[in-house]
């Protein structure tokens, strides 16, 4: 947890000193690098962390956590985002995905630990991905980090890397990590209109305790507002949507968990007018319509994946499910999500088998 | 041996195809690829990196490929050396559901083949002018059920192109064109996939001399329900040949493709306006043509599962229907009309009120004339299939085909316009 604590509190310190007067830190992020219209060549150079190994954020860069994140061969993940000074904040919005305003960053750095039995100890980061709002749109890049941790350099075409880990049961494999390429960046983050877009930083996503370790701050919605990344909207956190955090049983009915956990997973390409909606499977939050969200729906065009089974959630039989089939394959012409995962997500498995069973 | 003599002279034509691009194509690529061990990152480097214009040229032999390339700038052709010379092999692909996916307008592919994926070969995703021209998508270890399920594969898209292209071994369809409007197809081939040639949810379609063969049903219209766009209208098949189509479903369990039976020259399936004509039908195991309600249930009340206005005329058809896949929709089949199997062959599935009282509206009713039945089965069989599933005892197939010699006008021409002209003219 060190590591993570000791970023939040930079982060906290920095932006108090960002607040109170001085400039010298803010000065340093490279706001005309940022918008230009070439992505720069290395991580370091937008200026956006104080070291070269990007573990202390400079002022304004904040660090956030959403309460359904998607699985990425359980690689952890630090999240941040920077709104310059002066371009104003994202208005507050109960459904869609937040509109931070030209000129925001939103960052997310993918990282292993050494040894998960002590997932604080050690952590290699992988890669840092970067969307960042310019004026003709949310542009992504992936910055892929050295062996020796001193350096980001952007790969448009993506990369493999192998990276050993051992497991919480002391278990040793390799991971086939994939760095996305710019195109499949796009593959997630579209919207119906083609452009790209983040997906995550929603409210109800970001509805949650700001936390860092042992200290909880505050309502992490609350302290974007407070800081001017967010504007408007309820006081109150719980006058504000929520989706449950779908691993944490005290976080909300199995039903709701498992929906989250879907959202999270799936929604960004099965949606109304994501990239697989050519299946009429929809698996957001929202979707109300039990065949629209699996329930007895036959496939269209799932070839393989489909496993022999013909329907892709049958109520209380997870084993006779596509949905539940497809997350247990690593087989990439069968499993779902279709990137981002080399690896079974044991516990989402787990819970989308109980919601399954469930189901009547 | 007639296939074998006709083959052959489709490869050599194809080879002069080849010869004659080699000399125009290397000029003017902002873009050249050779294989070798870093063509994976080269190849997705130069379609990231493209502008709108460029050209990308893929040089002759091998690419070995781990992971699914993908296109999204507009206005980028990508061009290879022939689709036997410039060959992009994903045997050894890690990940990536297609080949290549593309997902700007107004892009050509042309020249060179995709093998081997896990998933679809080449996709593309609600785009406005796709062309792939003398394309390949195979799997080169027959048909398997472990095979990709769709060989070239437009969806939610407009102004859509194929010529020329060669889809084998997919287990769904070889050319399967979805949710689409303004669609050519022809001068093509699929061989060994389930379906050849499949058009489903789409709207104004021509679908023409292109030879279906050795697949398990040659050409498919179909229309399903609960998806974005529905409601499958205008399309025309013409002057193909669906013929000799012996090879059995070898479509993975749970796939809607799995119905269709071995030896199947064409089904329709839901659908409004299909005009069939000038079409070649022979050698087809189970039927040359089916016409044939959605079967399973479905929650959709916007959804028409009874086709409409299907009109098929002019067309040939040769000795079929002598043995009957022994599946559950051949044996259907096979039990209600007997065999051998008419050459055309009417499902007779209404909505029940419809079925019992009123019967087809007229201005609805399949129309069939002026076709030429050469083997002397019987052309057309009404298969009365809701009595044979709710009071076998009493069911009794139609024959008669005199209610359903009639006519409707010929649907319009279909237009494809990709960078401002008339696609056709994007083959040279």
């Amino acid at each position: 947890m060190f590591s993570r604590v000791f970023l939040q509190l930079v982060a906290t310190a920095c932006l108090f000193v960002g607040v109170s007067s001085s400039v010298w830190a803010e000065t340093a992020i490279n706001d005309e690098l940022l918008m230009a219209k070439k992505p720069a060549k290395k991580l370091a150079d937008y200026g956006l962390f104080l070291d070269e190994a990007a573990r202390q954020p400079m002022t304004r860069v904040i660090s956030y956590e959403l309460n359904n994140p998607l699985f990425t061969d359980y690689s952890l993940k630090y999240r941040f985002i920077y709104i310059p000074r002066n371009a104003g904040g994202a208005p507050y919005d109960e459904t869609d995905v937040l509109a931070f305003p030209v000129g925001s960053v939103l960052g997310k750095t993918f990282a292993y630990p050494n040894d998960f039995r002590s997932p604080d100890k050690d952590i290699r980061f992988i890669e840092t991905r970067l969307l960042i709002h310019k004026q003709s749109g949310w542009k992504a890049y992936p910055y892929v980090w050295n062996d020796a941790q001193t350096e980001a350099k952007l790969k448009v075409a993506g990369k493999r890397k192998s990276i050993p880990v051992i497991w919480k049961d002391g278990t040793q494999s390799s991971i086939d990590y994939a760095v996305p390429n710019m195109n499949q960046c796009k593959g997630c983050h579209v919207t119906s209109n083609k452009k790209l877009a983040p997906i995550g930083p929603k409210i109800r996503n970001l509805n949650r305790d700001h936390s860092s370790g042992d200290a909880v701050f505050q309502n992490q919605v609350s302290y974007l507002r407070d800081i001017g990344f967010i504007q408007g909207g309820p006081k109150q956190p719980s006058k504000m949507p929520r989706v449950p955090e779908p691993l944490n049983v005290e976080s909300g009915s199995l039903f709701k968990r498992a929906r989250s956990y879907l959202d999270g997973n799936c929604a960004h390409c099965h949606a109304p007018g994501r990239p697989a909606d050519t299946s009429g499977l929809y698996l957001n939050y929202e979707e109300k319509r039990e065949v629209h969200w699996g329930v007895n729906k036959h496939p269209v065009a799932a070839g393989r994946g489909a496993g022999g089974l013909r329907v892709d959630i049958k109520p209380g039989q997870p084993e006779k499910s596509i949905l539940f089939y497809r997350m247990k394959s690593t087989d990439p012409g069968i499993m779902m999500p279709e990137l981002g995962r080399s690896t079974v997500h044991l516990e989402g498995v787990d819970l989308i088998g109980k919601f399954i069973t469930e189901l009547k | 041996m007639r296939f074998l003599a006709k083959k052959l002279t489709s490869i050599c034509t194809l080879y002069v195809i080849i010869f004659a691009n080699l000399s125009s194509a290397i000029a003017g690529s902002d873009y050249v690829i050779l294989p070798g061990d870093d063509a994976q990152e080269k190849i997705q480097e130069a379609l990231i990196l493209a502008e709108p214009g460029d050209q990308i040229e893929l040089g002759a032999g091998v690419f070995k490929l781990t992971d699914g390339l993908s296109l999204d700038v507009d206005n980028v052709t990508l061009i290879g050396q022939g689709m036997y010379k410039t060959v992009l092999s994903f045997k050894g692909q890690k990940s990536g559901s297609e080949g290549l996916l593309v997902t700007s307008d107004q892009v050509v592919l042309k020249d060179f083949a995709v093998e081997d994926t896990k998933g679809d070969a080449v996709k593309i995703k609600g785009v406005d002018g796709i062309a792939m021209i003398r394309l390949r998508a195979e799997w080169t270890d027959g048909p398997k059920p472990t095979n990709g399920a769709y060989g070239l594969y437009p969806v939610q898209s407009k102004n859509v192109y194929i010529d020329g292209c060669v889809a084998i071994g997919a287990s769904d369809a070889g050319i399967y064109v979805g949710q689409s409007d303004k669609i050519i197809v022809r001068n093509s081939r699929g061989e060994y996939n389930v379906a050849g040639l499949e058009i489903e949810n789409s709207f104004n379609a021509d679908v023409f001399d292109n030879v279906l063969t050795h697949n398990t049903g040659g050409l498919l219209v179909f229309d399903l329900p609960n998806l974005p766009q529905q409601g499958g209208h205008n399309v025309r098949f013409f002057r193909n040949k669906s013929i000799d189509n012996d090879t059995p479903n070898f479509a993975p369990e749970g796939n809607i493709v799995g119905i269709v039976p071995r030896g199947t020259g064409m089904i329709v399936m839901a659908n409004e306006n299909v005009e069939i004509f000038d079409n070649e039908f022979s050698g087809n195991d189970t039927m040359n043509i089916a016409v044939a309600s959605y079967v399973d249930d479905f929650d959709d009340e916007t959804y028409e599962p009874t086709p409409k206005k299907i009109h098929i005329h002019n067309n040939i058809f040769g000795k079929s229907g002598q043995k009957p896949d022994t599946g559950e929709f051949g044996t259907i089949v096979h039990e209600t009309v007997g065999t051998p199997v008419p050459d055309i062959v009417w499902d007779g599935v209404l909505p029940l009120m419809d079925y019992i009282f009123f019967g087809q509206a007229d201005e609805d009713k399949l129309a069939i004339h002026d076709n030429k039945h050469l083997a002397g089965v019987r052309p057309f069989g009404n298969a009365n299939m809701i009595m044979h599933v709710i009071a076998p005892i009493f069911h009794k197939a139609k024959f008669d085909i005199l209610p359903y010699q009639k006519s409707y006008p010929s649907l319009p021409e279909v237009e494809v316009i990709i960078r401002g002209r008339p696609a056709a003219e994007l083959m040279n």
